[in-house]
């Protein structure tokens, strides 16, 4: 009973997420110190303090909500099909794709991480392409690379691969 | 004023700037018929283009994918049954029967010119009500301008969507994330937890690309449609002597009802396009056809979302209150410029604003010339892969977040706020209030900081002049509208309409 008790109201995640960010911003905001030259009679600390304590009463609302019944509804979509069951497993790969990106832009370049991020998206989304993908996915970084550095003037790290030019 | 409008078609004339027009118009409309990109995730994912052009460009640019967003939603809407946008959920109504009967062609041609119909009424409003505006709000003070964000806040929770709790929700986690940094008064740390790279703060296109790209791609990944629907197929959109004497008058209502919507808090295009879509109804000789394939159904409430996102303009240039998406997000691209829109741009701006607003009757009509003839080519675009789509949608948001400061922590916030947007889609919390939360948080805290620093602390400094007590009215009608709505007795609203359609 528990664990169906628990992943029908999963949405109680969202108001422990709700606490946790009240508690941060709270505990942030306390230990500002307001010893020095303060502006006006409202310092930093004000906000702070309001939008931790709402947080912590929104999550609390929340809370008696989900536990009364009431269900965020999840976005629907054109490509979304949320009659079938949350495919976990895509999300994860396609995270691992991001962070390769980021984890790999300084070391081999943009257009290397690039593509690899474009690739490892598509894989995880279902493409098994394995001629066209890794084309495209090459041909998309390195036109975006030549036109931020050159046209917009926004420099990507070229990596060795744009040595070699 | 005509004469800077004039001023304004010189800049707009430029042939760079027309040739800006016209990449957006197109941009925006690919990019509305493309399944699951909107405006406003289109506008984000090019703000970071922002660094390599200049303002009046990139804004001209921006709006023109503002307006073709608008009509390529449609054109998804009509062709595949699924709106590729809430403004466009009506479109879908009567748009997609008429696709399926073979007169795809007739519903895009009623899309199309009643975008530009309303467009261009939306536009003439804006010229004329504009610098009106602008003139009147030039005296206003901080605690106006702190009790027009407040009223942004509370009407983005409370009007849209079905859960007020989960709107709320979604504004604290955007203000929250506006906090982090140095305080702009005193510049202390806040939220910081000693990063350096968190004290500048998180870049606005960093959490508007996160939310919209990221957090969607995730989530459309987790549902994946794994059999795409079917597109109908159409041709070159036209419509018959008759069809237009259905459809003249609903465009030229639709901007009735969208303009004013489009402009207030929280309007948008989604409840205007719906009360067009019933005036349609109630006013047709043809009430039989509606659902099944009426025109009137989606020549009027298309008239109204070009008209509405004309109104969104109205109050994002001249108070600096975005009331959609897309306008957040071009607040958002102000930022960038260190524009501040409100009142004193039509002073300081005025080349930039009237170049804007000139431009705006430039791309509605290329948008217009081009859509017409190349309609059968945007249905094609609703067959790209899926995989691909995504993928790209990934990979542009990661360029755009790194080239912000090219700085690898940038694409870790991005993920980490990425995430958050797929759990907010999830469990159904919004994305507009979080957005709005982020980009008006900061300014809002200022302006009543400001305000009680001239009432040395006292909270009347907050509610001192005429115009902020009204808004604070207006706020306390939305807030307990709901309270009040159960002691009120019941009156037979549903009796009402039924009497006056059979006449």
């Amino acid at each position: 009973m528990t664990t169906t008790w628990l992943k029908e109201r999963s949405e109680l995640g969202v108001s422990v997420g709700l606490v946790v960010l009240g508690v941060l911003v709270l505990t942030d905001a306390l230990s500002i110190p307001t010893d020095f030259a303060q502006r006006g009679p409202v310092g930093p600390k004000a906000v702070p303090i309001l939008v931790g304590s709402l947080l912590l009463i929104v999550a609390v609302l929340l809370a008696r909500d989900v536990l009364r019944g009431g269900k965020g509804e999840a976005e629907g979509g054109e490509d979304i099909d949320l009659a079938a069951p949350a495919d976990l497993r895509t999300v994860l790969v396609l995270c691992g794709a991001f962070l390769a990106n980021a984890a790999l832009i300084g070391l081999v370049g943009f257009p290397i991480s690039g593509a690899i991020l474009f690739w490892g998206a598509a894989y995880a989304l279902g493409s098994r392409n394995l001629g066209r993908d890794p084309l495209i996915a090459a041909g998309l970084s390195v036109t975006t690379f030549l036109i931020f550095d050159n046209l917009l003037g926004v420099p990507l790290p070229g990596g060795p691969l744009m040595e070699v030019f | 004023m005509l004469q800077q409008l004039i001023d304004g078609f010189g800049t707009a004339l430029t042939p760079t700037h027309i040739a800006m027009a016209a990449i957006g118009v197109l941009l925006g409309t690919a990019i509305g018929v493309l399944p699951g990109i909107g405006p406003a995730m289109a506008v984000a994912l090019l703000l970071p283009v922002t660094y390599g052009l200049e303002p009046t460009g990139a804004f001209i640019m921006f709006a023109g994918i503002y307006y073709g967003g608008m009509f390529g939603g449609s054109t998804t809407s009509i062709l595949l049954n699924t709106p590729g946008e809430s403004a466009a959920v009506v479109a879908a109504i009567d748009g997609n029967p008429m696709a399926r009967q073979g007169r795809g062609a007739q519903a895009l041609a009623a899309a199309a010119i009643g975008h530009f119909v309303g467009g261009i009424l939306g536009t003439i409003a804006l010229v004329v009500l504009a610098p009106v505006i602008a003139k009147h709000a030039v005296d206003i003070g901080a605690p106006d301008l702190f009790a027009i964000m407040v009223l942004a806040f509370i009407a983005v929770t409370s009007v849209l969507g079905g859960s007020r709790i989960r709107g709320v929700a979604s504004l604290l986690i955007g203000l929250t994330i506006g906090l982090v940094g140095l305080d702009e008064m005193t510049g202390q740390q806040r939220l910081t937890f000693g990063s350096l790279h968190l004290a500048d703060g998180v870049d606005v296109v960093i959490v508007a690309v996160a939310l919209f790209a990221v957090g969607e791609s995730l989530w459309v990944a987790a549902h994946l449609r794994r059999t795409a629907l079917q597109a109908i197929p159409v041709g070159r959109p036209w419509l018959s002597r008759a069809d237009l004497k259905r459809t003249w008058k609903p465009w030229l209502r639709g901007p009735l009802i969208g303009f004013p919507f489009g402009a207030v808090p929280a309007g948008g295009a989604e409840i205007p396009t719906f009360l067009s879509y019933v005036t349609e109804k109630r006013l047709s000789k043809h009430k039989d056809e509606f659902g099944k394939g009426a025109i009137e159904g989606v020549a009027g409430p298309e008239a109204t979302a070009s008209a509405s996102a004309a109104g969104t303009l109205v109050s994002m240039l001249t108070l600096g209150l975005p009331t959609t998406a897309v306008a957040a997000v071009m607040l958002a691209a102000f930022q960038q410029y260190g524009i501040q829109p409100g009142p004193l741009l039509f002073e300081r701006e005025s080349s930039l604003v009237w170049g804007l607003i000139a431009s705006l009757f430039v791309g509605l009509t290329l948008l217009l010339v081009l859509n017409l003839p190349l309609a059968p080519l945007w249905a094609k675009l609703l067959r790209i892969p899926r995989p691909y789509l995504y993928a790209g949608i990934l990979f542009f948001a990661s360029v755009g977040a790194y080239a912000v400061n090219a700085d690898i922590f940038d694409l870790l916030v991005m993920f980490v706020i990425g995430l958050i947007g797929f759990a907010m889609r999830r469990y159904g919390l919004p994305v507009l209030p979080a957005i709005i939360g982020v980009i008006l948080g900061p300014a809002a805290e200022q302006q009543m900081r400001r305000a009680l620093q001239l009432s040395d602390g006292s909270l009347s400094g907050l509610v001192n002049t005429p115009f902020a007590i009204v808004v604070y009215v207006i706020i306390l009608g939305i807030v307990f509208f709901p309270v009040l709505k159960r002691f009120l007795p019941s009156r037979p609203a549903e009796a009402e309409p039924k009497d006056k359609v059979d006449v």
